[in-house]
């Protein structure tokens, strides 16, 4: 019943392990600053460095406070990187089936990234 | 603060196995305990869950694509569905009554539960008798796996394309605006209607589960709803667990998938049922 072309699966292999690795080279990222950042709130104590109940959510606070060595600082630029694991993802995949040929794919990957886009500039406005 | 820590990070850790194996967010267990047991607002428990969303995502993909149990060229297709149901969910909050989503999506979550009972009571897990769809062929969507329990690959057919892409919309919309269900539909959709055999549709569903919180997970992010002392060690705990629970779930006999996710599809169901009757937002 399996009739797709043997280059199809190659094709495929190639594409899903180098994403792979890429993946797993953000994953490690974000995991290696989230769990610096957890060791250092454990280490204060508990203290993430701003006042009871606060935390950064500006690009530039949290740069600030990640220069500063404050846990909860170095936390947030841990989760960003975990937040942009999933897009660095689409990205890689476009240039993986670039790379092996198949536009239909190319075409149906940047539509997916272009309505993330969208979606990240809707969900900053409304 | 070392005990508080510890136990999200075991809480974490049995979500992270959960959701790899099911397809699903990890929602479902990571809610109510922030909720009920630590009592923390709900708020800030949906920022926490979609961070556990993309951690299960990213940490079960790894496996996922290295041992090719996913369908890339599926996740892909089905993901244009999903982001602009997403879209259209966020535009349409406040204009659209949640109520009538809950109730159709959590009827469909129970018809989806019941179809799979039937299926676990036929034991028959690969769907054989799929008709060659002209769509699935143009699209290249027909595959195989490697099935680690049956040790041989098995190669298969999506059916009902459309259907599928309509279903994901949905899914999307339903994220989108009710901010639940992630995993739970687009495993129905691949599942249910494409007739894709289960573990793939676990699989795929781990990987898309991902792209779709990471549109809204900036917006909770930068919003200040994602406390970093309570995301971060869930979030460390499900990346381990998600690891694992990659290989568990290929070891594992879809048979014995679908048993676990029968009662958990059915549960997720009826909670919306159940707020959409009573109103409950």
């Amino acid at each position: 019943m399996a009739n797709k072309p043997e280059s199809t699966e190659k094709e495929m292999a190639h594409i899903e392990i180098m994403i792979g690795r890429i993946l797993q080279i953000g994953v490690v990222i974000a995991a290696i600053v989230m769990l610096i950042g957890l060791i250092l709130l454990l280490v204060n104590g508990g203290d993430g460095g701003y006042a009871v109940g606060h935390q950064p959510t500006t690009i530039s606070t949290i740069l600030s406070g990640t220069a500063h060595m404050k846990p909860y600082a170095i936390m947030m630029v841990g989760m960003f990187c975990l937040i942009l694991t999933p897009v660095l993802r689409v990205v890689v995949s476009i240039y993986a089936f670039y790379k092996e040929h198949d536009h239909l794919y190319v075409w149906i990957t940047t539509a997916v990234l272009i309505i993330l886009c969208v979606s990240f500039i809707i969900g900053h406005t409304v | 603060m070392i005990v508080t820590t510890l136990l999200l990070i075991g809480v974490g850790l049995f979500a992270g196995i959960a959701g790899a194996i099911l397809g699903l967010g990890g929602g479902i267990i990571i809610t109510p305990v922030l909720t009920l047991a630590m009592g923390l607002d709900i708020k800030y428990a949906i920022g926490a869950s979609i961070i556990a969303v993309i951690a299960t995502s990213s940490g079960s993909t790894i496996a996922y694509l290295r041992d090719e149990v996913l369908n890339l060229r599926v996740a892909m297709f089905l993901e244009i569905a999903t982001t602009i149901g997403g879209i259209a969910g966020a535009l349409l909050t406040g204009i659209l009554d949640p109520k009538w989503l809950y109730l159709l999506f959590g009827a469909l979550l129970v018809f989806s539960g019941w179809n799979m009972w039937r299926k676990l009571r036929r034991g028959q897990e690969i769907v054989s008798d799929v008709k060659p769809d002209r769509l699935a062929t143009k699209l290249k969507l027909n595959s195989s796996y490697y099935d680690k329990v049956e040790m041989k690959q098995i190669d298969y057919q999506v059916e009902r394309v459309p259907q599928g892409f309509l279903v994901m919309l949905g899914a999307g919309l339903a994220s989108g605006m009710l901010g639940i269900g992630s995993g739970a539909f687009k495993v129905t959709a691949m599942d249910t209607f494409m007739k894709m055999p289960l573990k793939p549709s676990s699989a795929t569903s781990n990987l898309m589960m991902g792209v779709t919180a990471a549109a809204s997970a900036t917006v909770y992010f930068f919003n200040g709803s994602i406390l970093p002392n309570i995301a971060v060690p869930l979030a460390l705990g499900i990346l381990v667990g998600a690891v694992l629970g990659s290989r568990i779930m290929q070891v594992l006999p879809a048979r014995v998938i679908r048993m676990i996710f029968v009662p958990v599809i059915l549960l997720i169901g009826l909670q919306m049922l159940y707020k959409g009757i009573m109103g409950v937002n």
